[in-house]
């Protein structure tokens, strides 16, 4: 599919955010699904609110780990400030997901946390957006739904679920931004 | 189809096969990238346990090796300079089990002072080295290298890089290893004693083993050519090697597994078979400088690729011979100290009291960036306390009085203890002064325990290191226990007086780490649970 046959995902935000989380749900709602994936990050610094990014890549045969810059089917930016270091990875084309993208018009992103309808609140951003972004892929919805259970601490799998749905939804609803 | 596939990082794919290699024992300290292998051993249920340094963890898993057993030390690159003593003398002695050295090394410093390339030590010490490229790769040479280091009893390099541990990717285990015989000591003076009579010999063992494994690595080695386009051959080792294989899919490709001792051989002829031949590695010119060595007609990259991790785009460049100036993205946000971390407000205060601050590696070594800018020193594991003495005996008195050496509390246990001991027996006339920052826990590599924790690698209780105890145990009157946040005001009055006191001090600021006060509060009280998703738990 893209890029040849290799799907390129880069993940973007801040340490704490749950952008290596994310990154490893994606890399192993692909591996379920058969596929050769590698996934990539720095780490170390991670914990300290410094800028973070993982790259996910998966196809029939992967070779380097890192997603080459100018190739990046999809950025997901946790963090709309982390959009501009992140960018040269995406290619032309290339589909930005940021979390405005699951708002209603008239929300702002502090709505997430009072706003009764959302089932999201800032932490659980990056559920939400690896929702949105399953709408975009060809991975089989059961094997995000199993990476989500084996990434995530049992109790917390029903709200994740819902999270999960509401992002999707917002997928389904809005036609992604192109940058 | 997944049930034999697995998706794990480079340091989760050593621990797994550590554990099929059945290594009955793993020694580190922590460090950036190497951290992880420990503790997916523990997770495992196998034998891993933190060492208060690198040289000491190399020395006990080299004992183990001694006995029989199959052992593994596992560090950082800059951990090898540590447990360099010890490496370049047991190639000489060999070992009656198996000892498997992982270096874990950093190109491009995602988390560390140095970008040094640890393909040298292999070649300085004699030490064989493999290097994988991926996770099935870290899996397999794990278990290749303690078949080698059995079969030749000698310790056994496995050279990762910061990529390959961190990063994750499908291997397919092989199973288990036969086990070794049980461990038990065999009396062998002139092997194991190395005074000169017998190191000379010795010396002579390690270099006849050397071209054994020579011999093997030319004919049986791990090696793998790929014949594709003979106008354009790539010699590679480690992630580099995928790097090339998709930015010149079209090329031949001669990728090396075990880079020492280096098959001349079997590369001159990979050479001869293409009609130009580029070596992409990271870091160093290690590969072309032998080659070239050599007599081999090969072409290296230019200097500036020297620096920085190589990737996909930079490979396409050195083909391409391109040395324009690089694409540099706009900065990302630099890491900060945490909001409430303790560090932020003892270091606040030495700044305030314009102390010049000889600092050491940990968490407050951010402190050197604004807003804080309280660090005027940091060069390696310890060298707070030996930099801070320095500094005092050859400055004006009114300026010695202002030197401070400030260092955490595992960074003391590795390698600060020492600079105690110099403190006392070489004290400057202004005196001096130590601070010790003690968060409990081994806080930038992911709150690993530590010796002054008094809990193990698996958090089980055990003998602990008191820091106040030894500073008194060592003859120094001023010792201070001092909580520096709940504490404030006094803890700047201390440090006064301390700073002007002309004798010698050690000051402990103790305030747990915001991130590892819950965990270990639920260590000792385990009816607590820890923080749970999304928080600092990593238990």
């Amino acid at each position: 599919m893209r890029d040849g046959i290799v799907t390129n995902v880069v993940f973007a935000g801040l340490g704490g955010q749950g952008v290596l989380k994310a990154s490893d749900i994606l890399s192993e709602a692909a591996f379920i699904a058969g596929f050769d994936v590698k996934k990539s990050e720095i780490h170390g610094m991670s914990q300290r609110g410094g800028s973070v990014t993982s790259d996910v890549r998966y196809g029939p045969r992967v070779y380097s780990p890192m997603v080459p810059a100018g190739k990046s089917d999809f950025l997901v930016a946790l963090d709309s400030m982390q959009v501009a270091p992140a960018r040269h990875f995406l290619k032309e084309d290339g589909i930005l997901i940021v979390p405005e993208l699951l708002l209603k018009e008239e929300q702002n992103l502090d709505d997430l946390e009072t706003d009764p309808p959302t089932p999201i609140t800032k932490r659980g951003l990056n559920v939400a957006l690896l929702g949105f972004l399953s709408v975009c892929l060809d991975l089989p919805e059961s094997c995000w739904r199993a990476a989500l259970r084996n990434n995530l601490p049992p109790k917390t799998h029903a709200v994740n679920d819902a999270v999960f749905d509401f992002g999707r939804a917002a997928g389904m609803a809005r036609s992604p931004l192109r940058p | 189809m997944n049930e034999d596939r697995k998706l794990l990082s480079g340091n989760e794919a050593v621990a797994l096969a550590s554990r099929d290699a059945g290594i009955a024992l793993a020694a580190a300290y922590p460090g950036t990238p190497s951290t992880e292998i420990m503790e997916e051993i523990a997770t495992l249920g196998g034998p891993s346990q933190w060492s208060p340094n690198e040289k000491v963890a190399y020395e006990v898993a080299l004992g183990a090796a001694f006995g029989g057993a199959r052992a593994m030390v596992a560090m950082k690159h800059v951990g090898l300079n540590v447990a360099a003593d010890p490496l370049f003398t047991s190639t000489y002695t060999g070992v009656s089990g198996s000892l498997l050295v992982v270096s874990c090394d950093d190109p491009g410093m995602a988390s560390s002072q140095n970008e040094q390339d640890n393909r040298r030590y292999a070649v300085a010490a004699g030490i064989p080295m493999l290097e994988p490229s991926d996770s099935q790769e870290a899996y397999d040479f794990t278990l290749l290298a303690v078949e080698i280091s059995e079969r030749w009893r000698l310790p056994v390099m496995l050279r990762m890089t910061t990529r390959v541990c961190h990063s994750k990717t499908v291997l397919r285990p092989r199973g288990k290893m036969p086990p070794p015989p049980a461990a038990h000591f065999v009396r062998d003076i002139p092997g194991r004693v190395m005074i000169p009579a017998f190191a000379r010999p010795a010396h002579r063992r390690l270099r006849a083993k050397l071209a054994e494994i020579l011999a093997w690595n030319e004919s049986e080695g791990p090696q793998e050519e790929i014949r594709g386009d003979s106008s354009l051959g790539i010699v590679s080792s480690g992630v580099a090697y995928v790097h090339a294989r998709e930015a010149a899919p079209e090329a031949s490709f001669l990728k090396l597994g075990m880079t020492y001792p280096l098959p001349i051989d079997r590369i001159r002829a990979f050479v001869q078979s293409v009609e130009r031949c580029v070596v992409i590695e990271e870091n160093d010119p290690y590969l072309v400088d032998a080659f070239r060595a050599a007599g081999l007609n090969v072409e290296g990259k230019a200097e500036m690729y020297r620096f920085g991790e190589l990737n996909v785009g930079r490979v396409r460049r050195i083909l391409a011979g391109d040395c324009s100036p690089e694409f540099v993205p706009p900065p990302g946000k630099p890491p900060q100290l945490c909001a409430g971390c303790p560090h932020r407000t003892a270091l606040s205060v030495l700044y305030r009291l314009g102390c010049i601050i000889a600092g050491d590696i940990g968490c407050y070594t951010l402190a050197a960036l604004p807003p804080i800018e309280a660090m005027d020193t940091c060069v390696c594991m310890g060298a707070s306390i030996g930099l801070g003495l320095g500094l005092r005996h050859v400055l004006p008195d009114e300026e010695a009085r202002r030197v401070v050496s400030v260092i955490g509390d595992s960074t003391f246990v590795h390698s600060g203890i020492t600079g105690l001991v110099e403190m006392i027996y070489n004290p400057p006339k202004t005196g001096h002064v130590v601070l010790i920052l003690d968060n409990g826990t081994t806080a930038m590599t992911g709150l690993q325990e530590h010796p002054g924790t008094g809990r193990t690698l698996r958090h089980e209780s055990t003998g602990r290191l008191v820091a106040e105890d030894l500073a008194r145990a060592l003859g120094i009157r001023r010792v201070h226990v001092i909580d520096p946040v709940a504490e404030m005001a006094a803890f700047r009055r201390l440090m006064e007086d301390t700073l002007s006191s002309g004798e010698l001090a050690v000051v402990i600021a103790r305030k747990p780490c915001k991130l590892a006060e819950g965990r270990i509060q639920a260590i000792q009280d385990p009816a607590q649970p820890c923080g749970g998703e999304g928080s600092a738990c990593h238990a």
